[in-house]
């Protein structure tokens, strides 16, 4: 599915990943923790293509293609998601009228028609439903006036209607309380499957009790310096970064 | 990705779309501006001696009048004798003789121009049910749907044509709401204007579609000086269409349009526009300029009238469509997107006159600039002592695109009321890089972002256009801002 090789970037010039390799199988739920600065948001902003993060060397191969060489909106249509850890908000724009904007741009990609309006909103329904969210959700602005919850549940809708290849969760879990942490955490299961992966961003393995990762890997200084199964997130929440970092 | 400043360069650079010349032979008279050409203007317009003197009274005002200079806005002195004041498709005689019963009679070359646009007249027409006078160059061409119109009492007919038909109507209410020494380019229209549009709807009667006027300056290097007069008389209502578009030309057009609506008791005008003249070259070279006097007077009690414009075109635009609030309860409404890209100018808003009591007004305006054009909203309230009660509520919202573009708010409160409410509030904004990457990630274009993120920050009055004019402006609005990204 993902397979990074030795990457390095850099932002603003200032070195950030320096060598970072890593290999996610279909249908792999991948955690990547870390302390901060590590380079944990910086891998997501890189792998969807953000402006101003160079990638100075290294590969990055998504479902043997080149990912590096696409343009951001061709990593979204060919199933790379990404969900914000700070989702903006654009005042005015309908949620649904984003959804299906999105859903079509991806459809338009695979060479598919438009989708029927009446099964799209059954589809955005149902996916709601799972998330909890009242159907006047749909027609707020996106983002706009959510509380630091609702966004994050509102990343994760996104990601139950766009269904992609591949999940980036950059600390979805971070500002949510328990309730929402489970819905949340529901959401990503409902989407696990034997062809999607996800890579989750986190500090806290919490998360990790809903949603289990089959690898925890510890990013630090812009490299995975450890990886382990479930357990190596356990091991952190007891002991701190300090001990692996100095292991390493 | 395409945020650069450099890439916003090189997609600004789009060619006007609507840029090619119909070949139509013009009867045009030659430049200059004295009292004979006002009489010839009359005289080849067969108007009443009222009229004749209405204009040369109008022409004597204003030439003791100076160009405004007020206006956050440059460009090179005018020369109003360089102007030709007349142009009429075709000959006058075949205008008069033959005007078209029916748009079988209509020049094909003309109907070709509307297709060209994407406006299918007839197709509008029969199938959206709209009735539309067009306006090509100075003489209207084309009327639809009168005699269903007329059945209801309604007059819906080119200015001429109501100067000739109901000179009594136009007589009792031409510029009563914008009187000929208003300002320069009102005077200067009350002078010379060539035509326009009549709108009358009588008592109680409720206009059953939507009225629409095609604009189209056609006639190289002749200034356009239309006249509008909308009429609406206790408890009826009316909402009227206005759209433009232009061809490409390298001289400077002057456009000097007056808009006079009255509304008297319990009576509602919404009057909307898509305005897209030539704006120009990337320098801003020879796009139109637009000074037009816009005004409506709410002059019974409980009436209303609703400006809604999306100003796209032009290259300099000055307009500021006014309500005064004379009746009492009457409201006073206005909903701009005012966007420029490349060098275009920009100084439009609105004015509020609270006369009557409990007098309402809304203002809702919304400017974008992109490119290197300047954008200024400039506004009044006023509030006279009379005005017990009266309401006003101001939003203004500034979207930039790029670096090298302005945006300016110029609010003028004067309240003389102290039981009056005044509220204003204002935002000034950039299209931001993480919402455009927002939406890419999402699998978007970054055009479809950018028209997506611009469609929402404009949504408020775009919710208050009818619904085909909506999506005209919306489409209007990606095209014009096409790639330009900050």
């Amino acid at each position: 599915m993902l397979k990074i090789t030795d990457l390095h970037a850099e932002v603003d010039g200032k070195p950030i990943l320096k060598g970072l390799n890593l290999e996610v199988g279909s249908g792999e739920v991948h955690a990547i923790m870390g302390p901060n600065g590590s380079g944990k948001s910086t891998l997501c902003q890189v792998l969807a293509g953000r402006d101003g993060y160079q990638v100075t060397s290294g590969s990055v191969s998504f479902e043997g293609q080149d990912l590096l060489a696409m343009a951001p909106e061709i990593r979204a249509r060919e199933g790379l998601l990404l969900a914000f850890q700070y989702p903006v908000e654009i005042p005015g724009v309908k949620n649904v009228y984003l959804l299906k904007a999105a859903y079509n741009a991806q459809r338009e990609h695979r060479g598919e028609p438009e989708v029927d309006a009446f099964e799209f909103l059954q589809l955005l329904r149902e996916r709601t439903r799972i998330m909890k969210m009242d159907e006047s959700f749909l027609h707020r602005g996106v983002n706009e006036g959510f509380s630091g919850g609702e966004k994050k549940r509102n990343e994760i809708l996104q990601m139950l209607v766009l269904e992609p290849k591949l999940a980036l969760l950059d600390e979805t879990d971070s500002g949510l309380d328990i309730d929402a942490l489970k819905v949340v955490s529901e959401g990503v299961n409902t989407l696990r499957g034997e062809d999607r992966s996800v890579v989750l961003v986190t500090h806290y393995q919490r998360l990790l009790d809903h949603i289990v990762p089959d690898f925890v890997h510890v990013l630090s200084d812009g490299r995975i310096i450890k990886s382990g199964d479930k357990s190596l997130a356990l091991e952190l929440e007891a002991n701190g970064y300090q001990n692996v970092v100095e292991a390493a | 990705m395409a945020t650069s400043q450099s890439e916003v360069e090189k997609l600004v650079h789009r060619e006007y779309k609507h840029g090619f010349v119909t070949d139509i032979e013009q009867e045009t008279l030659p430049p200059g501006l004295d009292e004979g050409v006002i009489r010839t203007i009359s005289a080849f317009k067969g108007e009443p001696e009222f009229m004749r003197e209405w204009r040369l009274s109008a022409f004597r005002h204003w030439q003791t009048m100076s160009e405004p200079s007020w206006a956050h806005v440059s460009y090179p002195p005018l020369d109003f004798q360089s102007i030709s004041y007349y142009s009429a498709p075709k000959t006058r005689e075949q205008i008069e003789a033959e005007a078209p019963k029916s748009l079988d009679e209509v020049d094909p070359k003309l109907l070709e121009t509307y297709d060209k646009l994407g406006i299918p007249l007839h197709e509008r027409a029969r199938l959206a049910g709209v009735a539309v006078d067009a306006v090509f160059d100075s003489v209207s061409v084309a009327t639809t749907y009168k005699d269903k119109l007329s059945e209801h009492g309604i007059i819906f007919c080119s200015f001429s044509e109501a100067v000739r038909e109901h000179p009594e109507l136009v007589r009792k209410y031409l510029g009563t709401v914008v009187p000929p020494g208003d300002n320069f380019y009102a005077s200067l229209n009350s002078a010379v204007f060539s035509d326009g549009s009549f709108v009358f709807v009588p008592k109680g009667v409720r206009c059953p579609m939507e009225l629409s006027t095609y604009f189209r300056i056609n006639a190289s290097n002749t200034g356009q000086f239309e006249r509008t007069l909308i009429v609406a008389e206790e408890g009826a209502y009316v909402s009227y269409l206005e759209g433009c578009t232009a061809p490409m030309r390298d001289e400077n057009q002057l456009h000097a349009a007056v808009v006079e609506l009255v509304a008297l008791e319990g009576a509602e005008i919404k009057y909307s526009t898509v305005q897209n003249w030539y704006p120009g070259d990337e320098e801003g070279r020879g796009g139109i300029y637009n000074f037009v006097t816009k005004r409506g007077e709410c002059r019974g009690d409980n009436s209303k009238i609703a400006w809604t414009q999306v100003e796209a075109g032009s290259a300099i635009t000055w307009k500021y469509p006014s309500c005064v609030l004379k009746g009492d309860n009457s409201v006073g409404e206005f909903y701009s997107v005012a966007v420029g890209n490349n060098c275009q100018q920009i100084d439009s808003g609105t004015k509020m006159i609270h006369i009557g009591r409990n007098t309402r007004s809304t203002i809702i305006s919304k400017g974008i600039s992109a490119g290197r054009a300047n954008n200024a909203y400039r506004g009044l309230v006023k509030v006279l002592p009379t005005a017990k009660g009266a309401r006003n509520y101001t939003q203004c919202d500034s979207l930039l695109m790029g670096d090298q573009c302005g945006a300016h708010t110029y609010p003028y409160i004067e309240v003389r009321e102290p039981s009056a409410q005044v509220e204003h509030e204002a935002t000034t904004s950039k299209i931001g890089d993480d919402q455009i990457f927002y939406l890419l990630q999402r699998g978007l274009s970054e055009e479809d972002a950018v028209n997506m993120i611009v469609s929402g920050f404009c949504k408020e009055v775009f919710s208050e256009l009818p619904m085909e004019f909506a999506v005209e402006a919306q489409a209007l609005l990606a095209v014009t801002l096409e790639g330009a990204v900050g």
